[in-house]
């Protein structure tokens, strides 16, 4: 049984819980069961948030996500917090604009990018998130993410697809 | 028909409008208020009602008020909120007056925390007001379950004229999931006895809790657990995974028995003969399928977001047969489906 789960953390406003939705919709279209669940205790009051999101060939049992096989982190907070529960073999995303330290972890792979940096540089001011998922959404199907999208960005923002999409396809380039 | 993801507060309130209600009464807090909102947007557009009341027990009397005029009625809340609600629910089971209320529970007791939890079955299974009464306990455990029984739990409210709650918790509640809402339209109620007027040409009806003659209550009460009874033949409802084998059953509702079903599939990756009973009606409870269950397991295993209650129910349904054991997490933690398993084995899971 094929299964990812994820953890996505950051900031808030940081487009943490957006990438989890974008996620679950790819997920949705590539016809697997998904679940998305935001963190909206405590930690959301104190500006940090996060989301499990989980990809499966079968019925989702729980949606908490406590050891994630993919691990993505926009802030040192997360970084923290999260690297020590991230699955042997699994993989962390990192923004490495804001986050000066190397993952202690030897037994997890770290895909390291200057995300935040490409963004502003490039005109695409706080879509870090999106460059990330791009690098990490590689190998997965034009049509599926074009979709995705859509179906992830509210009627009143299509503005922003274009430029989702271009953040997308720079991180995949990175 | 194509899936949309949704969060399970707006699925519940998206489902209870499509099946045809129309006045919605609350008050806020979280892990819920996205019902709250999603209905302050929708109704005026439908010609419905949101009312933001002042407080919890003033919106729950304006569901008795609205539920007394015949109308297709729900209210949400949390825990807390629950608590101040309690009073209104016994006298809308005094006044057998059907309604919807949604419990996206969170940590307690007092104030607790804004995260998930289970311990509200006691107060929302065995009562929680005062007096002779049930309601009929939904326990959802995905997002488009939350939906699908909110739409039932308006036909079973007013076929037995009583509420119906769901307990939900705030996993559910804040949760997306891929959802398809389709369902009949819907047929409003025709209720003779609601006050809807007499137009001079019928008596008054009259919505009332009060007897002061003890012989009339007694027999308004008795007459209502013959119905209790009916609900009892008709409406509960179970769901087994995996227990045709099982050595060692689970027993578990809502966000737990996903938890559950986790675990029975760890369990099974290790050889072990795990099975889950999920209760989906928590009033009326399947006992009878725990009875059958105890004839062939070799011990039930309950988890529970709580310090342990619907074990209690559990325990009543195998009469001592075997042995009950329990796994909880309190305080708004969830326990995990590796947790889970390691209990299982403790309790003497064997290949």
């Amino acid at each position: 049984m094929a299964v990812t789960n994820y953890l996505l953390a950051g900031f808030g406003g940081q487009g943490v819980l957006f990438a989890g939705k974008f996620l679950a919709n790819l997920g949705l279209i590539e016809g697997k069961y998904v679940s998305w669940l935001p963190s909206y205790g405590p930690e959301m009051r104190g500006g940090t948030c996060n989301c499990s999101v989980v990809v499966s060939d079968e019925p989702v049992g729980s949606p908490v996500v406590s050891a994630p096989d993919v691990l993505m982190v926009l802030n040192l907070p997360s970084l923290d917090k999260f690297e020590n529960t991230v699955r042997a073999g699994g993989t962390i995303y990192m923004d490495t604009s804001f986050i000066e330290r190397k993952p202690v972890r030897k037994d997890v792979k770290v895909v390291a990018l200057k995300a935040a940096k490409e963004a502003s540089e490039n005109g695409m001011l706080g879509l870090a998130n999106m460059i990330l998922l791009g690098k990490l959404l590689a190998d997965t199907a034009q049509t599926s993410i074009n979709k995705a999208l859509e179906e992830s960005i509210s009627a009143k923002r299509t503005d922003m697809l274009a430029l989702n999409l271009k953040a997308l396809a720079k991180g995949k380039s990175l | 028909m194509k899936k949309v993801l949704m969060k399970g507060n707006e699925a519940v309130a998206e489902a209870a409008i499509m099946a045809g209600c129309r006045h919605y009464f609350g008050y806020p807090i979280t892990p819920q208020n996205e019902i709250g909102a999603y209905m302050s947007a929708r109704m005026p557009k439908i010609g419905g009602v949101f009312l933001q009341a002042e407080s919890e027990i003033s919106a729950i009397n304006m569901v008795y008020g609205a539920a007394g005029a015949g109308k297709r009625v729900m209210t949400s809340s949390s825990s807390p909120g629950i608590s101040l609600k309690t009073e209104g629910i016994s006298y809308l089971c005094g006044a057998d007056l059907p309604c919807v209320i949604v419990n996206i529970q969170r940590g307690g007791p007092g104030l607790g925390t804004i995260q998930p939890s289970q311990a509200d079955y006691f107060q929302c299974v065995k009562g929680g007001g005062h007096g002779d009464y049930k309601t009929i306990v939904f326990a959802p455990s995905s997002v488009q379950e939350m939906a699908d029984l909110a739409v039932e739990g308006f036909s079973a409210a007013e076929k037995y004229r009583m509420p119906v709650m769901i307990l939900s918790d705030g996993t559910l509640g804040q949760m997306m999931e891929p959802v398809a809402l389709k369902y009949p339209a819907p047929k409003l109620p025709t209720s003779d006895w609601a006050a809807t007027g007499t137009q001079g040409k019928r008596k008054p009806n009259v919505i009332n809790s009060l007897f002061l003659l003890c012989e009339q209550l007694e027999s308004a009460v008795v007459s209502r657990f013959e119905r209790y009874k009916t609900v009892v033949q008709n409406e509960t409802r179970v769901e087994e995974y995996q227990t045709e084998d099982a050595d060692i059953c689970i027993v578990a509702f809502g966000i737990s028995a996903r938890v559950g079903r986790g675990a029975v599939n760890l369990a099974r990756a290790q050889g072990l003969k795990v099975g889950l009973i999920r209760p989906i009606t928590l009033w009326p409870f399947p006992s009878s399928t725990i009875e059958k269950a105890a004839q062939k397991v070799k011990a039930f295993l309950t988890v529970e977001c709580s310090m342990g209650q619907m074990v209690e129910d559990v325990r009543l349904a195998t009469a001592g047969k075997k042995p009950v054991h329990f796994f909880g997490k309190a305080g708004g933690t969830i326990p995990s489906p590796e947790q889970v398993l390691a209990e299982i084995i403790k309790i003497g899971g064997v290949k």
